[in-house]
């Protein structure tokens, strides 16, 4: 893009009738390389392959954006210490108390966050790829609504990849990224949207103008019948297109088939049974062993600084209230115990089934004198450190007969890295809700 | 008066007047979202890796698997199709190429290990089978699509056989 490059014809400075941002030392002509149009060759790239798998990107993207939402409604963000993102200003709006019914709810909404996320990846991936000639446009600014449009395109393409590299990379525990992953991914979520917004609505008209027109007739069109597209002020037809070597639903068939490679090689990771052996390729398909705490850790006990000294016959259970009382693991298991089928739902997408026993969350609020229903509890861990060695569980939560605080999962006794002496399980409630080697229980009237 | 106006931003501006006020609505959450990034404290890391997102994407992700491709492409035309009518193979070295590197993209901190110390504190279990299974998925890839030129080549020669015959037939009349 050096001024070496410039014909002789653009050093003249050309009058401007109205409003021009064009830098004067740039030439009328594009200097060799992508910014001139025939650089792009493929005899695929138009308006009808970018319409396509945008929509394609608008079915999947509201869903993956709504189950995100949703999962920030589900850590009961007005309670105290549940926020994680307190100068979230509007951006983080909650309109209803997370329910504790379905109890499978938060399982699917965040199994399908992660899951569909991923699985879109490289339909976005082809979707950039057919609109990067775009990138290189030339002159790169021809109006102010063309610059100030250009400007809304990189807070989409950064939005999207941004979102995309946080979410896989966070799933993965690779936490190379220099923030904290809720703040930065809820937030680069609304610019992402936000951007997509105005994108959709810009280019609705020539999507619709193209399917109209071109209709899907290229789903049937094999590779010796491939034609570029007619030639359009889009930008994205060659003028100087090579011969195909793959036709545009070739493209589409290679897109959608690593759609489903990604997807068949993780959903197994929020799903019971043999399936689970399918998630060759996801953080938490692995197999434990066969016995009843043989599933899913997600962290360790030595991770987080609890030992088995802290857990022995010493451990006692604090339950504050209008009648603090202390509890050993014996006088526990000496209350009514019940037994429910329950999943464990993490924020990282996997999920899983147990019959956990334990005792109520509504028995313990009684016995300290506090009445279920108008309750909430303050949960503490043995752990640590992290943000949630403590959590804050509803009214509606600790109300659910369902809400246990578990002492044995599958009819064995807890084992370590599953909370041992006694962990929280709630119906519908994330992961990281479930609490794992609880030292003391609050309950106090609810706040909100 | 209003159609006046209408005409006179459009002229100044290069497009509807109503193109601007959705992007000022965009910019205007965004920059909302960015002071909201200000007070996480966070703004640095979040603008470099936002930029960088589509830097990376754009200027080096792209550019790399075009140039990849571009070279597979330059494999084939140097070894065109082995017989007359074979089927062109292009494809076939592409997708499963294609589709054992988006694997890889996506889950590199587990097959290359780079997640190893927070995966094994998390999960208690170690990353090392993670390399196995990509290999064992691009094995099925190639393997696959290897089987399916087989195909192709011998229904492609079964086709010219008939029409050969076919040929024959009509010279014997």
């Amino acid at each position: 893009m050096t001024s070496e490059n410039t014909p002789a014809g653009g050093r003249t400075p050309r009058p401007s009738r109205s409003w021009r941002p064009r830098v004067p030392t740039l030439p009328e002509d594009p200097p060799p390389g992508p910014f001139r149009p025939e650089f792009w060759r493929s005899p695929i790239r138009g308006p009808w392959l970018t319409s396509v798998l945008g929509l394609i990107l608008l079915a999947g993207v509201p869903i993956v954006a709504i189950t995100g939402l949703l999962s920030y409604a589900a850590y009961n963000p007005w309670l105290p210490l549940n926020d994680l993102t307190p100068g979230k200003g509007l951006l983080g709006f909650y309109l209803f108390d997370w329910p504790t019914s379905p109890p499978w709810l938060y399982r699917l909404t965040q199994g399908t966050h992660v899951i569909l996320g991923l699985t879109l990846l490289p339909v976005l991936l082809a979707k950039l790829w057919s609109v990067i000639p775009k990138l290189f446009a030339w002159p790169p600014v021809r109006s102010a609504a063309q610059a100030l449009e250009r400007a809304s395109l990189l807070l989409l393409v950064g939005g999207a990849v941004f979102e995309f590299v946080t979410g896989i990379l966070n799933i993965q525990l690779f936490y190379v990224f220099p923030f904290s992953f809720y703040p930065a991914h809820l937030y680069g979520a609304w610019i992402f949207l936000g951007a997509l917004a105005v994108h959709v609505a810009l280019k609705m008209p020539r999507v619709v103008s193209t399917l109209r027109t071109r209709g899907l007739r290229d789903l049937r069109t094999d590779l010796a019948d491939t034609r570029p597209e007619p030639p359009d002020t889009s930008g994205l037809v060659s003028p100087d297109p090579a011969p195909p070597t793959i036709s545009r639903r070739g493209l589409l068939a290679f897109a959608g088939g690593g759609a489903l490679a990604i997807f068949a090689l993780s959903v197994g990771q929020s799903i019971d049974g043999w399936l689970r052996r399918t998630a060759l390729l996801a953080p938490h398909g692995r197999a434990y062993g066969t016995g009843p705490n043989d599933f899913q850790i997600n962290k360790t006990a030595a991770s987080v600084g609890v030992v088995a000294a802290q857990t022995g016959a010493a451990w006692r259970l604090e339950v504050m209230g209008p009648r603090p009382v202390r509890l050993s693991r014996a006088d526990l298991l000496a209350m009514p115990l019940y037994t429910y089928a329950l999943p464990i739902a993490c924020v990282e997408g996997w999920s899983t089934q147990r019959d956990w026993t334990g005792v109520r969350l509504a028995d313990l609020a009684r016995l300290a004198g506090a009445a279920p229903g108008h309750t909430q509890v303050v949960v503490r861990s043995l752990q640590r450190g992290g943000v949630f060695s403590r959590v804050t569980l509803s009214a509606t939560q600790v109300a659910d007969p369902r809400s246990l605080l578990a002492l044995r999962v599958g009819g064995a006794d807890l084992s370590l890295d599953h909370g041992y002496p006694a962990r929280i399980i709630v119906p519908n409630a994330p992961g990281v809700h479930n609490t794992k080697w609880v030292r003391m229980l609050e309950f106090s009237p609810e706040t909100a | 008066m209003w159609h006046y106006l209408h005409r006179r931003v459009a002229a100044h501006y290069g497009a509807d007047p109503l193109h601007l006020l959705a992007l000022i609505a965009c910019f205007a959450l965004a920059g909302y979202a960015a002071s909201r990034v200000v007070v996480a404290g966070v703004w640095v890391g979040f603008l470099i890796w936002f930029v960088g997102a589509a830097i990376f994407h754009d200027l080096v992700l792209l550019p790399l698997y075009a140039v990849a491709d571009v070279a597979t492409r330059s494999v084939g035309r140097r070894r065109p199709a082995g017989g007359a009518g074979r089927p062109p193979w292009i494809n076939h070295v592409r997708v499963p190429m294609g589709l054992s590197g988006l694997l890889l993209l996506v889950w590199f901190p587990l097959i290359l290990r780079g997640s190893q110390h927070e995966y094994r504190k998390a999960v208690g279990l170690d990353t090392s089978p993670y390399l196995g299974h990509w290999l064992l998925v691009t094995g099925v890839l190639f393997a696959g699509s290897a089987l399916a030129y087989a195909v192709r080549v011998r229904r492609t020669s079964r086709r010219a056989r008939r029409r050969a015959d076919l040929t024959n037939q009509r010279t014997r009349r």
